[in-house]
């Protein structure tokens, strides 16, 4: 028994369609623009009139910035940063998550706690940095690793999902004479693939997205990450910026395509990967999210 | 009966205190293994959330970096007196009150409003689409989205320009990243774009959630699709969007700056500079460390008691509350 549509109605569905295809519109467009713009020569990018294809096209851009041999560094050290930050935040999120879902666990309040005030009480920018120089940790990848090595959040939401698996599963797994580590790794973990991949997804997005930590602690140039070498550019284009954000446009290679191109093109780069994986987290990660906002 | 059983409570309680080192021992022993799975890891949440607030008696010192904590001499409240009385700290918290109020009430409204008009969406391949599709800015770093910004903003050919220029509503063309009272309006239409659709995600889960029937009870009603939005979904929305409401209300003074360092520049500093980024500038900058720590003590004292209240407001209200 379905209403007719009346006028009004259908008017609305229009405008609405139309107003939803815009947003889309206006989400995407600046990334096809960028990936045109990265796909044209760039001379004749100077001209303007590039909108949603190249008109001229050419690999050059790509491999101008990847011949740049501060560039190529720089994107390894991103990835390498990624998968090892990623994996160690992980494993440490995981663990932690775990021992505070055991009621038993004597720990487990006093660490909660812990946990909590960390959420709302914060030392700030400058004795963080006294205490990182103090570790020795300031010119040093570790300092990209170590730090944020675990987000209280990121635990609250897998330790939510451990304690709604049923008790049955853990106690099974005693009986059999598991340990703690097996029953972990062999019985729940397998269990908890969505929440972990909303934990992965969150946690990789934001290691290879970060350059503040870059800019703070690292001055030197064979540690900087990719989103720092295209802050630089970024800063450079738009103000007059200190001497250390001038080194990678001034590289005599790169001088061959216009610092537009380059924008571009590095944008693209960074911006690719996370387009990569995002469809394939996507059915995840809304009931992530979801299950770290019921409690807490 | 009621004598011997506290009597006998009593006993067990002795018994308690004497075994209690013991029974610690036993359970460390029997738990060693989660014990070894929690205590690395919260070390390092110690380390790196609780010793830095050690730093906080540099505010009441005159910190000097060759010194250290332990030998500079102390001051008392001298490093809050100066804040205080620094105008430039009361144009940053401007800044800073000003950009994440009025981020604060736009995605509000923006998220609310896109969530209902998707709700209206009843093809879910077009819907599934408009939602992934707005997602995407929401992982993209900051810097991707502020080098988008100033690309599409540039006078030198940037696409809002042309645009302008081709309609004629301007003849030449404008700096849009130099002028800091715009920087305000810019900066809230980028933490827009970048978050509108990711903010829906929860009024979503909300509005499917709410009963069918109500709707269903409406339409034979005769009621038409506006009333149902506006007697059904916003109340059913309402519990929720004030409980999110009350609670961002207390991250006010805390939001964050990386946005700001990347969209502004020297042009706009009056207008961009927030409390974070004056802190760095003061102690790096100036060398006035200890004002810089005043100041990051002063952002943390005010969170925390806007964060109490408000969940003490959220407790009142009889909502769910945060503790």
């Amino acid at each position: 028994m379905r209403r007719k549509l009346g006028a009004g109605d259908v008017t609305f569905n229009i405008l609405n369609y139309m107003f939803l295809a815009a947003l889309m519109v206006c989400t995407l467009y600046p990334f096809i623009n960028l990936l045109a713009i990265s796909l044209n020569e760039s001379t004749d990018t100077l001209r303007g009139q590039v909108y949603l294809w190249p008109n001229a096209l050419t690999w050059d851009n790509y491999r101008v910035v990847f011949q740049n041999e501060m560039l190529l560094g720089a994107t390894l050290r991103s990835v390498a940063r990624t998968v090892l930050g990623t994996a160690l935040s992980l494993i440490g999120s995981v663990m932690l998550a775990y021992t505070l879902s055991r009621k038993e666990f004597f720990l487990r309040k006093s660490i909660n706690l812990i946990m909590v005030i960390s959420m709302y009480i914060s030392g700030g920018l400058i004795p963080t940095y006294i205490l990182i120089k103090n570790l020795g940790l300031t010119n040093s990848f570790w300092v990209y690793i170590i730090p944020g090595l675990i987000s209280v959040f990121n635990v609250i939401i897998i330790r939510t999902y451990f304690d709604q698996l049923p008790d049955g599963l853990v106690e099974a797994a005693r009986i059999d004479g598991a340990n703690e580590f097996q029953t972990l790794f062999r019985i729940v973990i397998p269990v908890s693939m969505p929440v972990l991949a909303t934990v992965t997804l969150f946690v990789s997005v934001g290691h290879w997205n970060s350059w503040f930590d870059n800019y703070m602690y690292n001055t030197r140039d064979n540690l900087n990450l990719l989103q720092y070498e295209l802050m630089k550019i970024l800063m450079q284009s738009t103000q007059q910026v200190t001497s250390n954000a001038t080194g990678s446009l001034s590289s005599e290679s790169l001088r061959q395509i216009t610092p537009q191109s380059i924008r571009a093109t590095m944008t693209i780069i960074v911006t690719i990967p996370i387009l990569f994986v995002y469809p394939f987290l996507q059915r995840y990660f809304i009931k992530g999210i979801m299950i770290g906002a019921v409690k807490e | 009966m009621n004598i011997r059983s506290t009597l006998q409570q009593d006993v067990q309680g002795q018994a308690r205190v004497r075994t209690g080192g013991k029974l610690l021992g036993k359970k460390i022993k029997s738990q060693y293994q989660l014990l070894l799975m929690s205590i690395p890891f919260v070390i390092i949440l110690i380390l790196f959330s609780y010793v830095p607030l050690w730093g906080w008696i540099m505010a009441f010192q005159k910190y000097s970096p060759g010194k250290g904590i332990s030998g500079s001499p102390f001051v008392g409240f001298d490093n809050f007196i100066k804040l205080f009385h620094d105008d430039r700290f009361f144009l940053v918290l401007r800044n800073t009150l000003v950009m994440s109020i009025l981020s604060l009430v736009t995605s509000f409204v923006g998220a609310i409003t896109l969530a209902l008009l998707l709700n209206e969406v009843k093809h879910v391949l077009f819907k599934r689409a408009v939602q992934t599709i707005t997602y995407i800015p929401h992982f993209v770093s900051m810097v991707v989205i502020a080098n988008i910004v100033i690309t599409f903003l540039s006078p030198d050919g940037g696409f809002v320009n042309q645009i302008l220029m081709a309609t004629g509503i301007i003849h030449e063309p404008i700096y849009f990243m130099s002028k800091g009272e715009w920087f305000w309006g810019i900066h809230t239409l980028t933490v827009l774009w970048k978050e509108l659709g990711w903010s829906t995600i929860i009024y979503l889960a909300v509005i499917s959630g709410l009963n069918p029937e109500t709707y269903e009870a409406a339409e034979v009603d005769g009621a038409g699709r506006f009333q149902k939005i506006w007697h059904i979904s916003i109340p059913g929305l309402l519990p929720t969007a004030t409980m999110l409401l009350i609670l961002s209300l207390g991250s006010i003074v805390n939001t964050g700056y990386e946005s700001q360092f990347l969209l502004g520049n020297s042009l706009t500093t009056d207008f961009y500079e927030v409390l974070d980024l004056y802190a760095l500038n003061i102690s790096f900058g100036s060398g006035q460390y200890s004002i810089g720590v005043a100041l990051s003590i002063f952002k943390c004292v005010v969170s925390l008691i806007l964060v109490l209240s408000v969940n003490k407001l959220v407790k009142k209200a009889g909502q769910a509350s945060l503790f």
